[in-house]
């Protein structure tokens, strides 16, 4: 979501907390009834008319989530949610799927642009160097509630062989490459949300990147919830053939609504031999209002094979929304010298919950993994981070080094660490270290006496705390994360 | 102008300054000298705001400002300038981007263009030269990993930056080599001019070689207990605290 | 957890209770404060492997041994006697779980008191291992310190034997009480031979300045098992002061619990654990700091060998009043062994602002450009390894400050390394 904080400055703000992405959109929705059963699961399949296989699959998942438990490990607490109560598909009624962008209903396309999302393809001329301070293009996939409505730059994507396509339309154009992939790395019956996600999913993103072909400008996905009792499942696979590579970013934004909102997304990965992916999210759902009402129940399941030697997966996200966060994207290092990466920022204020972390689960031989974390509550919030370090007993020589470091502002908030270290092999070395702290009183004032207001000298000194996740971030990514962690602490200081 | 009356203040019930007055005109630079725990950090600290530091009576007005009533952020960008004599680390905030940040709020508060990254490099590197510091200065985090003379050294280029019109140097010159000595007299003698005052905490008289005062005042016990020319310095050097605290009282 | 393991616990549990429900009339003791734990222990079991508490211990190999309760009273230990160290210190001696006057030596400076399990005003019953202990517990000793009184140093033993020809369990209950600015180092020494079950629950009240040094090494024999659990509540200005060096038993888990109840109280929860063979232990700690300016410290070595197993859970929680607590804890592990396993959890919990917390962990084997500059000095490699494993231990191990105490940890630490060879 490149673009998201610039419309902080161009989009009026039509909300009372902060959250500046909150206004809905009336968008004329064909929904199902609310209500979880097996005549939904294949009411969804059917809307897409998918092939046997795929509703097949769906329906064993549905099975197995039946069976399974809601996980009550994490540090987080809710009101058991009503799963009978929600609808499991919603789609802006035009139909069938528009074709180009002309053909968007332009309700939708008005809301991208008061979001700063950039749903027109800007010429971009052979020759002509991009104009100093212009961005970029990114191709964007926009998932408004449970739909993919529109898919940019496509075409562009295709001359080099890139597959830059909404899932539900992969399984129709690349169903030998979705049935290979899909739940390869999340089975289907993984854990609850992934169960579940696996019986209702509705779309989500696909792409493909194929032997030697690096991706020739970032990926974008860009989710938004709008429709009001809607859960949102979307499922994302990624694959890169050998040599690829490729840069994915995704952001989200959801409408201020009193009542929760259940987000349970899978995101598969898959990097082959010397492959390269990088995930880059900025997650922005709304969080709820400052007494915790309402707000999006972020239950996410991400996680990424190396299966080739040399493969990269390099994982980055700032965490600043939702009001629950339950996350850990992962990597299964299996290539011998395989990297798996997690730089994460996690933002909690006023009610918000976040338990989030990794798993590094070493299974090659040489296998490096790196976790950076930063944990910042402040107001009555909770933020945990959770994370296993899993060195299988094959993994020669494999290394970890792990950082968490924890600030809080204010003393009405909770701060925790929980790593896991599990060791099988005495030639792999790990190292975990974690810190908890506070803005001290005399950085505030250094900052001041140098002419920085108190909420500006926070920001700062918060970015600095933040700055060895940012820096992995794509360049206009970090820029837009850095307001946003400004915004999102906003008030929380003095 | 920086005039201060009567002023009392202390941390907790702890009083340490008792009854301080101080006129410094504009264009001029004052040393305040005076033994361990007299209350020169004290003043600092009150003139420019930091928290936990209760005012218990006096003014201190700077052009016209009633220092005392403002934020330090509103100090600042008024023109007054502390160099700590612990510089604070930023981890993660690096040189360049927390003095474009200052420098473009103190600009705002005064309703001034701020500068973009361009200006502000280029103006930057132009005080690192002349300052004679090291290019990388710019890109380190706000004194993280400097050591004690680095930390000093990057005061007085963000006092060089931030051109204020009123420094408060406190004891900048303590754990410097003659060279790092150098490097800050300079630095404050660069800014000396008819709009330009300073305020030199120090313990020692060796600062004073490199910065002539204009006024020498000794501080002792939370009062000045003598003022005099740059001689006054060196009258200390030779005969000790004891004797002039003495003679004094 | 699989089916069969939830039958295995239920059964091993519903045996601890038959067995509570044919000796409750002859136990001694608070009988109310038994019967709570009975009831607690009927809800509550065994821990199985679900519980994020016993993730990395699982208790199978415990269940599948039936345990009776010690009828035979072993007559002579004198062999095992004479083999602990002789620190010059009294020793109160229990066998099975039962209080030895004959084996005993009279305390100066304290008040002992047994015969009766010592309940503590700590009851803990949550804890499903210390619900166990206080349903059975059998015998314990009562330590009482005076205020203001140094009461130097008492050595507590506990000896498992295996003359019943049938696997035995015991569930001492000690406490120890320190009045006001009293003093007093406990050294306790866990040992035995054959198959049995140790359930030792101490419970520590530490009161204003006073300070407590409790210096542990389970030694336990090779088929034992041994879960104990210590409660310690520190209050102003007070130090409860830990190290415990677990070499023995087969599956073996030291839980130590440590509540910072007034300002400045400290506690120190040091471990070093060396397993082989196919040992498992398990060192867990939980530091409640619940005043301001309290401080803990942990520093926990692992060295595992052969197919050994270890665990290290710790637990930092501050409470939202602590401001200012200083909380420090390092794990660090030496896997020896292509087939060992270390599974560590450090967890911090808090809920202050103005706090230092940090912790530390780090796994890996022996570093070899150490063990290359000293061979190339001529140390042969076994010696050279020693050093080095001996030199990895010393964090933990300098701390103590009784010189007899840290002797006789270092000569255990020698004659375990001699086992390994």
């Amino acid at each position: 979501m490149p673009a998201v904080t610039e419309t902080l400055d161009t989009v009026a703000a039509v909300t009372e907390g902060g959250y500046k992405w909150g206004f809905s959109t009336d968008i004329e929705m064909d929904m199902a009834p609310k209500g979880l059963n097996e005549d939904i699961v294949r009411l969804i399949s059917e809307r897409k008319a998918e092939p046997a296989w795929l509703l097949e699959w769906r329906l064993k998942a549905f099975a197995a989530w039946l069976k399974m438990e809601e996980p009550d490990w994490a540090k987080v607490h809710h009101p058991p949610i009503d799963y009978q109560d929600l609808h499991y598909y919603a789609a802006p009624k035009k139909k069938p799927g528009p074709k180009s962008l002309d053909e968007v209903d332009p309700e939708l396309l008005a809301m991208y642009e008061k979001l700063g999302i950039p749903l027109k393809e800007r010429a971009i001329l052979a020759g002509v160097e991009p104009e100093e301070g212009e961005r970029p293009p990114v191709a964007v996939d926009a998932v408004f509630d449970s739909v993919s409505v529109a898919t940019t730059f496509r075409a562009t994507l295709a001359k080099s062989g890139v597959i830059f396509c909404p899932i539900s339309e992969a399984v129709h154009s690349h169903p030998e490459l979705v049935k290979q992939y899909l739940g390869s790395v999340v089975p289907a019956g993984d854990n609850y949300f992934a169960a579940l996600n696996s019986a209702v999913f509705s779309d989500g993103s696909f792409v493909f990147i194929p032997k030697g072909v690096r991706c020739p400008m970032e990926l974008s996905t860009y989710f938004r919830i709008n429709a009001r009792n809607t859960g949102q499942f979307e499922r994302t696979l990624i694959v890169v053939e050998d040599g690829g590579h490729v840069s994915y970013l995704e952001g989200c934004t959801a409408p201020q609504r009193d009542e929760n909102q259940l987000h349970a997304a899978v995101v598969e990965l898959v990097a082959m031999t010397d492959a390269t992916i990088k995930y880059s999210t900025v997650q922005n759902w709304y969080p709820g209002d400052a007494d915790g009402k309402g707000g999006i129940y972020n239950f996410v399941t991400k996680r990424g094979a190396c299966r080739g030697a040399r493969s990269k997966i390099s994982w980055t996200q700032v965490e600043t929304g939702s009001a629950i966060t339950w996350k850990y994207p992962s990597c299964i290092l299996q290539g011998d010298d395989s990297v798996g990466e997690f730089y994460s920022v996690a933002v909690t204020t006023n009610r918000q919950q976040a338990d989030t972390g990794t798993k590094m689960i070493h299974i090659g031989k040489r296998t490096k993994s790196t976790i950076v974390s930063k944990g910042i509550s402040a107001g009555r919030s909770d933020n945990t981070y959770r994370g296993l370090v899993r060195i299988m007993k094959g993994a020669d020589g494999a290394r970890n080094f792990t950082q968490c470091d924890s600030l809080l502002i204010g003393d009405q908030c909770g701060a925790h660490t929980v790593p896991y270290i599990e060791s099988r092999n005495p030639t792999a070395k790990t190292e975990h270290e974690a810190t908890t702290s506070k803005i001290a009183d005399d950085q505030l004032f250094y900052c001041r006496q140098r002419g920085l207001s108190q909420e500006d000298a926070v920001g700062l000194i918060v970015n600095g705390f933040c700055k060895d996740v940012l820096k992995e971030l794509p360049m206009e990514f970090a820029v837009e994360a850095q307001k946003l962690l400004a915004v999102s602490l906003e008030g929380s200081v003095g | 102008m920086l005039e201060i009356k009567a002023l009392r203040a202390g941390i907790e019930d702890k009083e340490i300054l008792r009854g301080i007055d101080l006129v410094v005109p504009t264009g001029e630079v004052h040393a305040i000298m005076g033994p361990n725990g007299s209350g020169k950090s004290t003043l600092s600290y009150v003139l420019s705001g930091r928290e936990g530091y209760e005012v218990t009576g006096g003014s201190a007005t700077f052009d016209g400002h009633e220092l005392l009533e403002m934020e330090p952020e509103e100090r600042a960008a008024a023109g007054v300038f502390l160099a700590f004599q612990y510089p604070v680390e930023l981890p993660g905030v690096n040189n360049a981007n927390f003095l474009r940040t200052a420098l473009n709020a103190q600009r705002r508060a005064r309703g001034e263009a701020e500068l973009d990254a361009v200006q502000f490099l280029k103006m930057a590197r132009a005080e690192i030269k002349r300052l004679s510091m090291a290019d990388d200065m710019l890109k380190r985090n706000v004194n993280v990993g400097f050591s004690g003379g680095e930390k000093k050294r990057n005061e007085v280029l963000q006092m060089a930056i931030l051109r204020p019109k009123l420094a408060i140097l406190d004891e900048t010159d303590s754990g410097l080599d003659i060279d790092a000595l150098k490097i800050v007299a300079d630095g404050v003698n660069a800014l000396r001019g008819p709009d330009f005052s300073a305020v030199v905490i120090t313990h020692y008289q060796r600062l004073l070689d490199h910065i002539v005062p204009d006024r020498v005042h000794v501080l002792a016990n939370g009062r000045i207990i003598r003022s005099g020319g740059p001689e006054l310095a060196l009258e200390l050097e030779a005969q000790g605290y004891a004797a002039v605290v003495a003679e004094a009282a | 957890m699989n089916a069969v393991s939830q039958t295995s616990l239920q059964a091993s549990a519903a045996s601890f209770r038959a067995r509570y429900e044919g000796l409750k009339e002859r136990l001694g003791g608070d009988s109310i404060q038994r019967a709570e734990a009975a009831d607690a222990f009927a809800h509550q079991g065994l821990p199985g492997p679900r519980e994020e508490a016993w993730h990395y211990t699982a208790l199978r190999p415990l269940t599948e041994v039936a345990f009776h309760e010690p009828v035979v009273l072993l007559s002579d230990c004198a062999a095992a006697l004479a083999a602990l160290p002789d620190l010059g210190m009294p020793r109160l001696v229990f066998v099975d779980g039962r209080f030895r006057a004959d084996l005993s030596d009279a305390v100066t400076g304290a008040t002992l008191r047994t015969g009766a399990p010592a309940f503590g005003p700590s009851v803990a019953l949550g804890e499903k291992m210390v619900a166990l202990n206080a349903m059975l517990a059998e015998d314990g000793a009562a330590i009482t310190v005076a205020p203001g009184v140094d009461a130097g140093a008492v050595m507590l033993v506990s000896l498992g034997s295996d003359a019943h020809g049938v696997p035995v369990s015991f569930h001492p209950r000690h406490s120890v009480v320190l009045g006001a600015g009293a003093r007093l180092t406990l050294v306790e020494v866990n040992g035995g031979t054959g198959v049995y079950f140790n359930n030792p629950v101490l419970v520590a009240e530490v009161a204003e300045d006073a300070t407590l040094t409790h210096l542990r090494i389970q030694q336990e024999a090779a088929g034992a098992f041994h879960i104990s659990t210590v409660l310690a509540d520190v209050q102003a200005r007070g130090t409860y002061d830990s190290f415990t060096l677990a070499l023995g038993g087969r599956l073996s888990r030291v839980e130590v619990h440590a509540a910072l109840l007034g300002e400045k109280a400290m506690a120190h929860l040091n471990a070093a654990q060396l397993l082989g063979g196919v040992q498992h232990s398990d060192f867990t700690t939980i530091v409640r700091h619940d005043a301001p300016a309290t401080a803990s410290r942990q520093t926990v070595k692992n060295v595992l060998t052969g197919r050994s197993k270890g665990v290290f859970q710790g637990k930092i929680e501050v409470a939202r009043v602590a401001q200012k607590t200083d909380g420090y804890q390092m794990n660090q592990t030496l896997l020896l062994s292509g087939d060992a396993e270390i599974d560590s959890k450090p967890q911090l919990e808090i809920y202050a602002d103005d706090v230092k917390c940090s912790h530390g962990a780090t796994v890996g084997e022996l570093d070899a450009d150490q063990l290359f500059y000293l061979r190339s000095r001529g140390v042969p490699e076994a010696q050279a390894r020693n050093i080095l494993v001996r030199a990895f231990l010393s964090e933990a191990l300098d701390p103590i400050e009784h010189e007899g105490a840290r002797a006789a940890m270092e000569a255990a630490i020698a004659a375990w390394w001699e086992r390994q060879a």
